[in-house]
């Protein structure tokens, strides 16, 4: 550490002295500032750690170093134009941000989805489940001295994306679900890009597991270690894969299911002890239930056949470009939509989706203009962070990289 | 009677008069409580009505409409699932409302974020600091009479006009 | 095949001091491991999916320290309290030392014109090279660093001496 650090360490442990404990002061035990830059910490947390020897005492993340002000920007735009914004939130799970607020607008609006839009939605959401898993494992086993799986997990990857890319354009920032729909409906070839992963993935994971699952190494690095037990978790607000590591049996998709999910099968893997191993094998299995999803929701797509993917409800969803063409109104009221948007009925909503990381809430108040007047994100990753001071309390240094991994989260949506 | 209704009843029962309304908007239900009974009625609705789940945490800004600011605790119970929205109305001049952490720890952080956002007063709370925003930072960036801090866009033919505004051009 | 056989019997090759400076500082450019949002997804995608392979350009070594590293790529939106950070990490790196703006929020602010962000890093520290794009696909970025490379090998000794 250079004189400069310590010397922004300094600055602020005044109004940190609370934190730690009164050894702290004594110079008993030690603290140490990790990140914003780290290689670890997966974007640009903070966390100060207090050390007895390699011990941790109390772990503080300190966060905000990518707040972008997103949920005030979206104040000052259209319900329409706001979308846009949603996908730079979680950048690891760009579709379902869309979705969820999509279903925010929708349900303020009152208006009713298509069928082939909704399975078309569970297709695109899976995907991106897939693909956000296969991120955060890369990532974490890189963490954890399993270098190599980075590089099979962003390559499997990009399969999911060049998906994307045939759909919308965009590999990342795609923007294809909008209020009332989709952007349009997917193009020939779709169908079969997506068989094709679905044919590829699980003999990649079968490696992936034989990779980690017995190594010990990993088992060393995971076994017991961030242990949280569910009703803690309950209380701390830990959703999604963490919850379920620790063996409490919460699925929004199950529970308060969404864009038609409760006419797929599916289970919901749990684990038992809390620990980051169970974590990780929950997410392992997790991927394996999102190709079953897409699996069915693909066979559903074919029976349903052609058909509408966005509401017929002008209100919401822009006019068809085939009809600009050839009728006054519907150039006129394309030309109102886009720069002046809909005018929203005064009142509030919130809906809960599942994340990859965990439950994303949207709450959406409308107040009778055409921009929303208050939008939060109820981000999973804000509030699982929480957690990680709880989890990393008595165990190495070395841990608090692991523990932050299997929490999952994404600082673009912890700090929005 | 589902649960939504036993709880509502409940609620008109044990805390009459502090229940300002009832609001209903398409299938989600939000009651609306003075701020200062916001404990009381959370713990009630914990502990005996089953609500464990503390989902969400936010506020808004009604501004220049008094009272400014509400608070927002949506609420679940898990078995069911139920959920509940409570409201407490804060006024604009030192708005102040009592910290939930003791019943919900998961509130710890979204109330920070109340502190740093809104410039709420959260009495009670363990480590009230800002948290997104640098702790040097002046004002409160989700209040609606705080600009977005828009930086115009330079064109050509602009580009004089605004070059004259921007900082370094004092140098 | 190496460059003997292709030369036959020769033995020696001339050029300038600059010359071959230069070729050796494109050919083993370290970059800084510094994400900062969605960019840096893609910019792991770049760095580490085989389908884009930044390796054929003698750079793939990701340096977690700014000490080591000669490159930074900053890759994502820079807020007004990273932005301190970031010029202190850019202060620790040795010179020579450049920078690429990776996407439209490190470029301009991209689509987050309000309080919470820098608009353009370039306010922050010098910058190279703009990759256009949100983000900018992989393709997107190794051009930007081929342009990096080739104004590399423009630059003169005086400069850094
Ligand atoms: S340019 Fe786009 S992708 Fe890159 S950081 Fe900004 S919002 Fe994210």
């Amino acid at each position: 550490m250079t004189a400069q650090d310590t010397q922004l360490l300094e600055a602020t442990i005044d109004e940190l002295k609370h934190l730690f404990s009164p050894r702290a002061q004594t110079g008993e035990t030690m603290v140490l500032n990790m990140g914003p830059q780290h290689p670890s910490t997966h974007g640009v947390l903070r966390l100060i750690v207090e050390l007895d020897g390699e011990i941790i005492v109390n772990a503080v993340p300190d966060i905000g170093y990518l707040h972008t002000g997103i949920e005030k920007n979206m104040e000052a735009k259209t319900f329409t134009k706001a979308l846009v914004m949603t996908d730079r939130l979680d950048y690891l799970n760009n579709m379902g941000n869309n979705l969820a607020y999509c279903l925010a607008v929708e349900k303020l609006m009152g208006v009713e989805v298509p069928e082939r839009a909704q399975v078309i939605r569970v297709i695109l959401a899976e995907l991106q489940r897939i693909a956000s898993h296969l991120v955060w494992l890369g990532t974490h086993a890189n963490d954890l001295a399993v270098q190599s799986m980075l590089f099979y997990c962003v390559r499997d990857r990009e399969y999911i994306l060049n998906i994307f890319e045939l759909i919308a354009g965009q590999r990342m920032m795609t923007s294809f679900m909008r209020p009332g729909g989709l952007w349009r409906d997917v193009p020939a070839g779709f169908e079969e890009a997506v068989r094709a992963f679905l044919d590829y993935l699980p003999a990649r994971l079968d490696d992936y597991e034989r990779l980690t699952k017995n190594n010990p190494i990993w088992l060393d690095r995971t076994k017991g270690i961030g242990v949280i037990d569910g009703p803690t978790a309950l209380a701390m607000g830990l959703t999604g894969g963490s919850l379920r590591g620790s063996g409490v049996n919460w699925d929004i998709r199950k529970a308060m299911p969404y864009s038609g999910y409760e006419q797929y099968q599916f289970d919901v893997p749990l684990g038992s002890a809390g620990d980051v191993y169970d974590r990780y094998w929950v997410r392992m299995l997790e991927l394996r239930q999102s190709l079953r999803l897409v699996d069915q929701a693909l066979a559903k797509l074919k029976r349903l056949g052609p058909g509408p993917v966005i509401t017929a409800d002008r209100k919401v969803a822009p006019p068809p470009r085939a009809e600009i063409g050839v009728s006054m109104e519907a150039l006129i009221h394309h030309f109102k939509f886009w720069t002046e948007g809909f005018p929203a009925p005064a009142g509030e909503v919130y809906v809960a989706t599942e994340s990859p990381r965990g439950e994303l809430g949207v709450f959406l108040r409308g107040n009778g203009g055409p921009k929303p007047h208050r939008v939060h994100f109820r981000t999973p990753s804000f509030i699982n962070l929480q957690s990680t001071s709880l989890m990393s309390k008595d165990h190495y240094i070395a841990d608090v990289v692991a523990i932050v991994g299997s929490i999952d989260i994404v600082l673009g949506d912890v700090d929005r | 009677m589902s649960h939504l209704e036993t709880t509502l009843a409940a609620l008109q029962d044990k805390f009459g008069d502090v229940l300002e309304q009832v609001v209903e908007f398409r299938g989600e239900t939000t009651v609306v409580i003075h701020a200062a009974a916001n404990l009381a009625v959370l713990q009630f609705l914990k502990e005996t009505l089953g609500y464990t789940f503390l989902a969400d945490l936010t506020a808004y800004d009604d501004w220049p409409e008094e009272p400014r600011f509400k608070v927002i605790y949506q609420l679940r119970n898990l078995f069911g699932p139920v959920s509940l929205r409570v409201k407490c109305p804060l006024a604009g001049d030192a708005p102040q409302i009592a910290s939930v952490t003791g019943l919900y720890p998961a509130a710890n952080w979204p109330e920070r974020e109340l502190f740093d956002m809104f410039g709420l007063q959260i009495t009670g709370h363990p480590d009230l600091r800002r948290i997104l925003m640098p702790s040097d930072w002046q004002g409160h960036p989700l209040r609606k009479d705080y600009p977005l801090g828009y930086e115009e866009v330079q064109f050509t033919f602009n580009f004089d006009d605004i070059d004259k505004k921007k900082p370094y051009a004092k140098e | 095949m190496g460059l003997e056989q292709k030369l036959g019997n020769l033995g020696v090759v001339t050029t300038t001091l600059e010359q071959a400076v230069n070729w050796g500082r494109t050919g083993s450019m370290w970059p800084m491991l510094f994400g900062l949002a969605c960019c840096a997804i893609e910019m792991i995608s770049t760095i580490g999916a085989p389908q884009n392979d930044l390796s054929r350009f003698g750079m793939e070594l990701m340096r977690a320290s700014p000490r080591q590293s000669d490159l930074m790529i900053v890759a994502g939106r820079v807020t007004r309290k990273m932005a301190p950070v970031l010029r202190r990490l850019y202060d620790q790196m040795p010179d020579p030392k450049w920078v690429v703006a990776m996407g439209d929020c490190a470029s301009c602010g991209g689509i987050f014109n309000n309080y919470a962000i820098v608009q353009g890093v370039d306010e922050v520290v010098p910058v190279d090279v703009y990759v256009a794009g949100c983000p900018p696909r992989p393709e997107a970025l190794i051009h930007g660093l081929l342009t990096l490379h080739a104004k590399v090998k423009q630059e003169k000794l005086v400069k850094w001496a």
